[in-house]
């Protein structure tokens, strides 16, 4: 009865498989990607409307009751991460229409988007430790082959690095995964929570939650984020705006999820780290954006000044903070999709990826310019765009929590994120232009409507922030009381003993 | 036995932490097997090694030997099997491409 919940992990994944049959019809390629994203789209929106009139909702596989079996949970947090994933997919595959090219398109380039989706969705989803180490798995393993796919020098030395960091981090996830089991011999998320508040936290319980917070802070870019920048700017734009929406998030949405649910009994060191860690992820990105001059990097080290202001929320744990956090993540999503896209477009219109050499741009394409300056004042949180909701409820947290050197941190963040993409708006926008008439290339459509329909959404989820509120508090309430998940999995099997 | 198995363990994360910090592609390829081998033995050893009985109904009144480690085993395998084909593949076609396998040359421009 519950059967959606599994949608937005099987319809990518079989679309992928039937992709990989027609690789010589692009057009239908582009179709069928198109159509099975919206689908998954509406589907995750549904889905939304769904939990907030019924609660959590559960999907036992084969039947088997929890804590046997694999199961998928859907509750506001993790179907509002599916909806944001889904909708910036569906952009990004917008965007790629125009522009990746006939090369990547016979090399299965929506098959392995569709699949990295899908993977994604199911780390959202799932409700088994082991299974989002598997989802994981699914994900990364697209994402190697999107990050070389092209086979560029620069690409295939940059995705072999981003590959061997993130097996050596999957190691060490099953690592923490076998003592986890060894400890409390379940799997299960909610099992999980519900013994480790049955026996208490004890010193071998949250270490192995510290191994699990190093395996995600390295998915998620949270300190160990060395790799990120050269890995992200290799791919094409399309890839890059997905790489920036969706694989650190599924590490953020990770980090929280084990911090609220799993291990959040002894805050004074596990969240404590998170909070130093979150500081010193916004410091260290800040001088990255500062001192780079190349438009991908800059934009590249915005990933990680977000990441490390989206886990201050959860550093600081109120009820108000993890909104905020929720909130932005949700923002953040479709706002660095947007940025990476505008970005990727200007390296495509003048061949150039340092801002020195660009100029201009907005006398030849007044529009392309309005929507970088849109997207960058979302992105540092003017009020009517949808960064400052988040922003505002993750200070108002800090400050109830007294956190003042993270609330700080955050907001002198801001400047910086302003400061650094005022930077390309300033020396490539404004000027001179050096692009004369006849070398002027034309704006791909696609590309622009995708472009369009970002920024509309980015107005959107500020406008709406009221509406989206209301989902966002549904999501919060399950996260500051982790006995509402647990129940709403174990009840109906307490019954028959464990 | 768990004790002698966590030694073997132990050796084994060594030898693939000293694999993976060496400069050459191939080493430390083989290094993240050795490594992905020493977490298969972890969850192994962590499942308990009893012997007991097979998990069946029927069989309740009997020890019987806990089957979800070898189940995890098995998926870890199979993920660590494609990661490292894929590895294999992209270590060829950057020394093909690159011309060198030693990471020190493979490190790029500061700012390109």
């Amino acid at each position: 009865m519950n059967n959606i919940i599994v949608l937005p992990l099987i319809i990518p994944i079989f679309s992928a498989v039937v992709l990989v049959f027609l690789r010589r019809f692009a057009a239908v390629q582009r179709l069928i990607a198109f159509a099975s994203m919206l689908a998954v789209s509406i589907i995750s929106f549904v889905l939304l409307e769904l939990v907030r009139k019924e609660g959590i909702l559960k999907l036992d596989f084969g039947g088997w009751k929890p804590p046997y079996g694999i199961l998928f949970v859907a509750d506001s947090f993790s179907v509002l991460m599916v909806l944001a994933a889904s909708i910036v997919t569906l952009f990004c595959l917008l965007y790629a229409f125009s522009t990746i090219g006939d090369r990547h398109e016979s090399m299965f380039f929506y098959s392995f988007v569709l699949l990295m989706v899908a993977g994604v969705n199911g780390s959202f989803l799932t409700g088994d430790i082991f299974n989002l180490f598997v989802c994981f798995e699914v994900m990364l393993m697209a994402s190697y082959v999107l990050v070389a796919l092209g086979g560029e020098k620069v690409q295939l030395r940059e995705s072999l690095k981003y590959v061997l960091i993130n097996v050596v981090a999957s190691s060490v996830f099953l690592i923490a995964l076998a003592y986890l089991y060894g400890t409390v011999k379940t799997l299960n998320m909610a099992h999980i929570a519900e013994r480790v508040s049955e026996v208490g936290q004890d010193p071998i319980l949250t270490l192995v939650s510290l191994v699990l917070l190093i395996v995600f802070s390295l998915k998620a870019g949270l300190v160990l984020f060395f790799w990120l920048p050269g890995s992200y700017v290799v791919p094409p734009a399309a890839v890059q705006a997905l790489f920036a929406a969706l694989l650190t998030k599924v590490g953020v949405y990770a980090l929280i999820r084990t911090f609220t649910l799993m291990f959040p009994h002894h805050p004074e060191t596990t969240h404590a780290i998170l909070g130093c860690f979150a500081g010193l992820t916004i410091v260290l990105g800040c001088l990255g954006a500062l001192s780079s001059r190349n438009v991908l990097k800059i934009a590249a080290y915005n990933i990680v000044i977000s990441v490390g202001f989206i886990l201050i929320g959860l550093a600081v744990r109120t009820e108000t903070a993890l909104a905020g956090s929720v909130f932005y993540l949700f923002h953040d999503m479709v706002a660095k999709a947007l940025l990476f896209l505008l970005v990727g477009m200007m390296v495509y219109l003048t061949g150039e990826k340092r801002i020195d050499f660009m100029s201009g741009l907005i006398r030849n394409y007044p529009l392309f310019g309005w929507l970088y300056f849109l997207a960058m004042l979302a992105l540092v949180g003017i009020p009517p765009l949808s960064g400052f909701v988040g922003k505002v409820l993750i200070g108002k947290g800090a400050i109830e929590a007294g956190s003042y050197v993270l609330l700080f941190l955050g907001f002198a963040s801001s400047l910086v994120v302003l400061f650094s993409l005022l930077k390309i708006f300033l020396s490539s926008f404004f000027g001179e232009t050096i692009i004369t008439n006849e070398d002027k290339k034309p704006l791909p459509k696609a590309s622009m409507a995708s472009l369009v329909s970002l920024a509309v959404c980015i107005a959107g989820i500020g406008m709406g922030a009221e509406q989206l509120l209301a989902y966002v508090q549904d999501a919060v309430k399950t996260l500051a009381n982790p006995s509402i998940y647990i129940d709403a999995i174990l009840s109906d099997s307490d019954s028959e003993g464990v | 036995m768990e004790q002698l198995m966590m030694v073997l363990i132990g050796i084994l994360v060594s030898v693939a932490t000293y694999l993976i910090l060496s400069r050459n592609m191939i080493r430390v390829i083989i290094g993240t097997a050795v490594l992905s081998h020493a977490v298969n033995l972890l969850i192994m050893a962590v499942g308990g090694l009893k012997k007991g009985n097979v998990p069946l109904i029927g069989h309740e009144e009997e020890p019987f030997t806990d089957a979800l480690p070898q189940a995890l085993i098995l998926t870890a395998i199979v993920i660590s099997f494609a990661t490292t084909a894929l590895l294999l593949v992209l270590a060829y076609r950057t020394y093909k491409t690159s011309g060198s396998d030693d990471f020190k040359e493979l490190r790029g421009m500061p700012d390109e």
